[in-house]
């Protein structure tokens, strides 16, 4: 009889055992090393980069982020040293401290610069898949138009695919009508995975000046009030497609990852609740078993995707 | 870098919006670092500068310009806070024995505590204080203990008629290395001014703390943070007009 006692975190991706579902966000976490000084990283499930694109880049002006009240809205226009760069020396003093696996995140503004990016990050021995941001709102003429629409996101996919060895997760952007239909073109693309959801458009003014804060108007909306929104969208994938799926959008505490699970994430991830809390990831994954007892789950890879069959 | 609860001790007005708040629970913070504060019912935090620390109180002197600075207001003695504190770098004073001071506004905040402690050193700076007018001066007579003092006000309410950059033109000091902290257009006038300072600088922060890029700014070395790598900078590395 196995021990009732010991819960089992234990999530498989592509062949990569992880210790636990719980992976920072891309965006939310830099290149991982800095929130060492926080707590000890190595407890997390993985890490995904800062979305990376061939060359280096300043992103947006500033103002870049605007409050909300369950959230916040941001646009770094994907500041980031390049890709030799990140896997040259962000990679290396990331893995000082974490020697697990990683996922580098992918960006870019043509089929040429997503290819040489991902190959290049693909060539880095800690990194285990490739998710390609497909639905970054902040780039002008950039990432958006490539995961809104489904015949070129699924070309984008394929040309990435044929150019890398490791497995390609997409990640979805929310801000289409139905996001079924990129997901199943991602996965016509030949993606191993989808991740979902990127950030929601959205915008404040400033009341006195009636000009929008962030300096080019709008930017993405992410937070505890896209939870909703999000595991909606993730329940809805799982029923499109049979590829696995990275669930987040607005994950900010264990409950949330399990409602995740149950609508068919097999990992989670957690963005901007890194930023109101440094020690989010680490609350979770302790707060995890704590929660599987309570509601008598032995092994967390049981649970993905029980709400298709409750 | 820590998180932290913190107790207010007081929280009084000095002016009609500024306000002294005065915490417990926070470790002894660099001079020129800076502090997030949690609000109840808002999402992101507010930062602050460190603005004094004595006896395991931290001080902030902090003006009301929106909600959340409003709901600070309010708050009684005894409310705890959720905090990071000791965030960013601070200035770099070692070795610094003829230091000039300049603040516009409520710069005067984390530059009141570099002045505290240029004084536990034995070493009087040179303190240029910059205020919209009279009404709104602050810190007077703390600072002229402990420094050599020159008020200026934008509309000659009380001492030099200027900012405190007009006050240096006109009025020239000698110094191994000023600090100034204030409006960008102060700070930019710091800059055209004299190379040889540091200053400090604001931004709208999703983190505080290095991990969303939310506040980058360019420099002559590349991009760096205003919560991590600044909020002080050297006057030289500042690319203002990128921004
Ligand atoms: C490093 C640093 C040190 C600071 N030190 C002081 C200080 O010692 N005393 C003081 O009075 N003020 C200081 N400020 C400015 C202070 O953070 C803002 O006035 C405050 O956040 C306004 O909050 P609010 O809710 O009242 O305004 P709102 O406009 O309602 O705030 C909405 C959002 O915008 C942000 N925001 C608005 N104005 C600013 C600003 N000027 N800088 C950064 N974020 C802003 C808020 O933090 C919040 O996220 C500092 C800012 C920084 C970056
Ligand atoms: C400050 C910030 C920066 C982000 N940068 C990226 C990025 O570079 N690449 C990417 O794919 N997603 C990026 N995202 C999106 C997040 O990874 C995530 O998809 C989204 O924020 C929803 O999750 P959350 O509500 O938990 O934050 C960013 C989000 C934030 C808040
Ligand atoms: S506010 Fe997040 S990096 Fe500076």
């Amino acid at each position: 009889m196995p021990d009732k006692s010991i819960k089992d975190t234990r999530i498989e991706l592509f062949g990569n055992i992880m210790d636990n579902p719980v992976i920072p966000a891309s965006g939310t976490f830099g290149f991982g090393y800095e929130f060492n000084d926080w707590y000890d990283v190595s407890i997390l499930g993985s890490i995904a980069l800062k979305g990376t694109t061939l060359e280096a880049r300043y992103g947006n002006p500033l103002p870049r982020i605007a409050e909300c009240p369950a959230g916040m809205i941001n646009a770094i226009g994907l500041q980031n040293p390049g890709a030799e760069a990140v896997r040259d020396v962000e990679l290396k003093k990331l893995k000082k401290v974490y020697p697990k696996k990683v996922i580098a995140n992918v960006g870019g503004h043509s089929f040429d610069e997503y290819v040489k990016t991902a190959a290049i990050l693909d060539s880095a021995d800690n990194v285990f898949c490739i998710e390609l941001n497909v639905s970054c709102p902040n780039v002008k003429g950039g990432g958006m138009a490539f995961g809104l629409d489904a015949g070129i996101l699924e070309e984008l996919t394929a040309a990435v695919k044929s150019a890398v060895t490791k497995p390609v997760v997409v990640k979805l952007s929310p801000n289409v009508t139905d996001i079924t239909v990129t997901a199943k073109a991602a996965e016509r693309g030949g993606a191993d995975g989808l991740s979902l959801i990127n950030t929601l458009v959205g915008m404040r003014l400033d009341l006195k000046t009636a000009r929008p804060i962030i300096s080019v108007k709008r930017g993405g909306y992410s937070g505890p009030g896209v939870f909703p929104v999000a595991l909606n969208a993730v329940y809805n994938v799982r029923e499109a497609v049979s590829v696995p799926i990275i669930g987040m959008g607005g994950v900010t505490c264990a409950e949330n990852v399990i409602e995740m699970m149950y609508a068919g994430a097999c990992a989670v991830m957690v963005g901007t609740q890194n930023l109101i809390d440094p020690f989010a990831c680490k609350k979770i994954i302790e707060d995890l078993t704590k929660v599987m007892e309570k509601l008598g789950i032995d092994r967390l890879s049981d649970i993905i995707g029980r709400a298709h069959n409750a | 870098m820590k998180k932290a609860t913190l107790t207010v001790i007081s929280n009084t007005a000095l002016t009609r919006d500024v306000f002294e708040m005065r915490l417990a629970g926070a470790e002894r913070p660099l001079p020129g670092s800076f502090l997030e504060i949690g609000l109840d019912g808002f999402f992101l935090k507010r930062p602050f500068g460190a603005a004094g620390y004595k006896g395991g109180i931290l001080t902030v002197y902090y003006r009301v310009v929106g909600a959340g600075t409003e709901a600070m207001s309010a708050l009684t003695e005894g409310s705890e806070l959720e905090a990071l504190t000791s965030l960013g770098n601070g200035f770099s004073a070692e070795g610094v024995t003829r230091p000039l001071i300049v603040s516009g506004g409520l710069g005067i905040a984390p530059l009141k505590y570099l002045a505290d402690c240029f004084a536990e050193k034995g070493i009087r700076p040179v303190f240029v204080a910059g205020f919209k007018s009279a009404s709104e001066v602050i810190l007077k007579e703390e600072l002229e203990k402990i420094c050599t003092l020159a008020v200026a006000t934008d509309d000659g309410s009380t001492g030099f008629y200027g900012n405190a950059v007009e006050y240096l033109k006109r009025n020239p000091v000698s110094f191994d290395r000023y600090f100034a902290c204030g409006p960008e257009p102060m700070l930019k006038g710091m800059q055209r001014f004299s190379g040889n300072g540091q200053l400090s600088l604001e931004a709208r922060m999703g983190c505080g703390f290095g991990a969303c890029m939310g506040c980058s700014i360019k420099t002559v070395s590349g991009f760096k943070r205003v919560c991590k790598e600044g909020p002080v900078f050297d006057a030289g590395e500042v690319i203002f007009d990128a921004r």
